[in-house]
């Protein structure tokens, strides 16, 4: 494997890893959201 | 406060831009390594990032057992999370770089195997909090950081005493830097620090939201729907403001 | 200060002597080091050089498992019959109970392991090329830093979902240096390389450490429950 594809790779996992953990916190304030609204619908 | 938040995480993902930018075309090629190199500009600023979150974690704890504030806890939960996330950034890049480099995947050596340990210790942190259902989480979750922060320098010294012992090759070993590379490494790391920084004040911001929803709803239950005081917390959390600022 | 002896003194006998009448837990965990020992002996079949280069890391590991088998049992009986929480309301400080259990459970390891290292032994065909004497400060300050630790996390994990998987997740980073030490010296010892002093100067303040630390927090952990 070219040394290059090394150097890519690991940029891609770091922002993988960041995209993954940014999707879960806006997965879990939608998730909070959504349960305001129905207390405040009640 | 409210629109601080989104203006800072613009500028801090337009740093990034720059910073990947710089790091990927405008730093100089390195002579032995080549391009490989350039996993430089992230994995160590990734280091030191996680690092100041476990150091801040640490902080937090040792605020908590003794004031006993729940924002203290609330930081110590966010900054731990965020802390293993940059890591295992650090712990997935280093043998990406040591592959090519030095033609192994991984080794002993003293760097690597404390960041791993305390990699293991924050996570067992998290599964700590996570499976725990006693009401005084929060303490038990700030002995065992301290224990952590205990163990992380007699972790670090019986390696270092091993490998004086058993050589191995360093990986990313010192030497000075190239004044250029230096510019972009520093800039690298202020982004990434402020990187950081913005989502452990997300997480805070998000487990802070999560505490008022449960106590919410929790009141709800309790006292029943007819309470106009709980309408009043709920209308706030609703418009984002804190029900308990007036 | 005899306060806190005479209450250690008292709850660890109560325990011995329980432990004596019935005898389940004890005759259970043996059976379970013999079975680790012959199983390790199975899948690691070396020749003796190599044997004195790895002993060191297999025995150690075995007991490590050995232990965790005893410290999972270390709070059950405390779980019935609320007597953590007559412990709570009691005047007895809680330094008392901890160093009651972390005794009774440092004597219940070292008897099994005192059955597992002449299986070891016999095994391996083993034999200290190096200072044999030495073996005995690794053994019992190695025995004492993963007790201390295991039953400090044993009382944090009682409130917890999957108690029994979650001593062992806390209690092994936590004891990284130190099973590091015990195998480093282990090894040592055997192959005759050189002296294991380093290693037990740093167990002796692994254990330091980690002894205060746990009789400065176990009273808020046993409050916490």
């Amino acid at each position: 494997m070219n040394s290059s594809n090394y150097l890519y790779a690991a940029y891609a996992a770091t922002w993988l890893i960041h995209g993954f953990y940014i999707s879960v916190l806006i997965r879990r304030y939608f998730r909070l959201r959504g349960r305001i609204s129905g207390q405040t619908k009640r | 406060m409210k629109r601080v938040f989104p203006i800072l995480a613009v500028l801090t993902a337009l740093l990034l831009a720059y910073g990947f930018y710089e790091a990927m075309w405008v730093a100089p090629t390195e002579r032995t390594m080549g391009d490989v190199q350039r996993i430089f500009y992230y994995h160590v600023p990734s280091a030191w990032t996680g690092f100041c979150l476990f150091f801040t974690n640490l902080l937090a704890s040792i605020v908590y057992l003794i004031w006993k504030n729940p924002k203290a806890d609330a930081l110590a939960v966010s900054s731990a999370e965020v802390g293993v996330v940059f890591c295992t950034i650090v712990l997935v890049t280093g043998p990406i770089w040591a592959r090519p480099v030095w033609g192994i995947w991984w080794t002993w050596d003293v760097r690597l195997t404390s960041t791993l340990v305390l990699w293991l210790i924050y996570v067992s942190y998290l599964v700590l909090r996570r499976f725990s259902d006693s009401s005084q989480t929060p303490v038990l979750a700030a002995v065992l950081a301290i224990f952590g922060a205990l163990d992380v320098p007699l972790v670090y010294f019986s390696i270092w005493f091993f490998r004086t012992q058993h050589p191995q090759p360093v990986i990313g070993g010192g030497g000075s830097l190239d004044p250029r590379m230096l510019r972009v490494f520093l800039l690298n790391l202020f982004t990434f620090s402020c990187f950081g920084a913005m989502l452990c004040w997300a997480r805070y911001r998000l487990e802070w939201m999560q505490r008022e929803v449960d106590e919410a709803e929790a009141l709800e239950s309790l006292l029943g729907t007819e309470s106009v005081s709980l309408r009043d917390t709920q209308v706030k959390i609703a418009a984002g403001k804190n029900p308990r600022h007036p | 200060m005899n306060f806190l002896a005479s209450i250690t003194w008292a709850t660890l006998a109560k325990d011995i002597r329980l432990e004596w009448r019935s005898k389940d837990a004890i005759n259970s965990m043996l059976f379970f080091s013999l079975l680790v020992v012959v199983i390790f002996s199975f899948s690691f079949d070396p020749t003796a050089e190599e044997s004195r280069q790895i002993a060191g890391g297999l025995i150690w590991v075995a007991f490590l498992f050995a232990a965790v088998v005893a410290l999972n049992q270390t709070w059950a009986r405390e779980l019935r019959n609320q007597v953590l929480d007559a412990y709570r309301v009691s005047p007895a400080p809680p330094n008392a109970l901890f160093l009651a259990k972390a005794l009774g459970n440092f004597i219940l390891v070292s008897l099994l392991e005192a059955v597992m290292a002449p299986l070891f032994v016999v095994f391996y065909n083993l034999r200290a090329l190096g200072p044999a004497w030495q073996l005995i400060p690794i053994t019992l300050l190695g025995t004492w830093a993963l007790v201390v630790n295991g039953t400090f996390f044993a009382g944090m994990s009682l409130r917890t979902r999957s108690r029994e998987i979650m001593l062992p997740l806390l209690l092994f980073p936590i004891s990284i240096p130190a099973v590091q030490s015990m195998v480093e010296g282990t090894r040592l010892i055997l192959s005759g390389d050189g002296s294991a002093r380093f290693w037990i100067v740093l167990l002796l303040t692994y254990d330091v450490v980690f002894t205060t630390a746990c009789l400065a927090l176990f009273g808020t952990v046993l409050q916490a429950e």
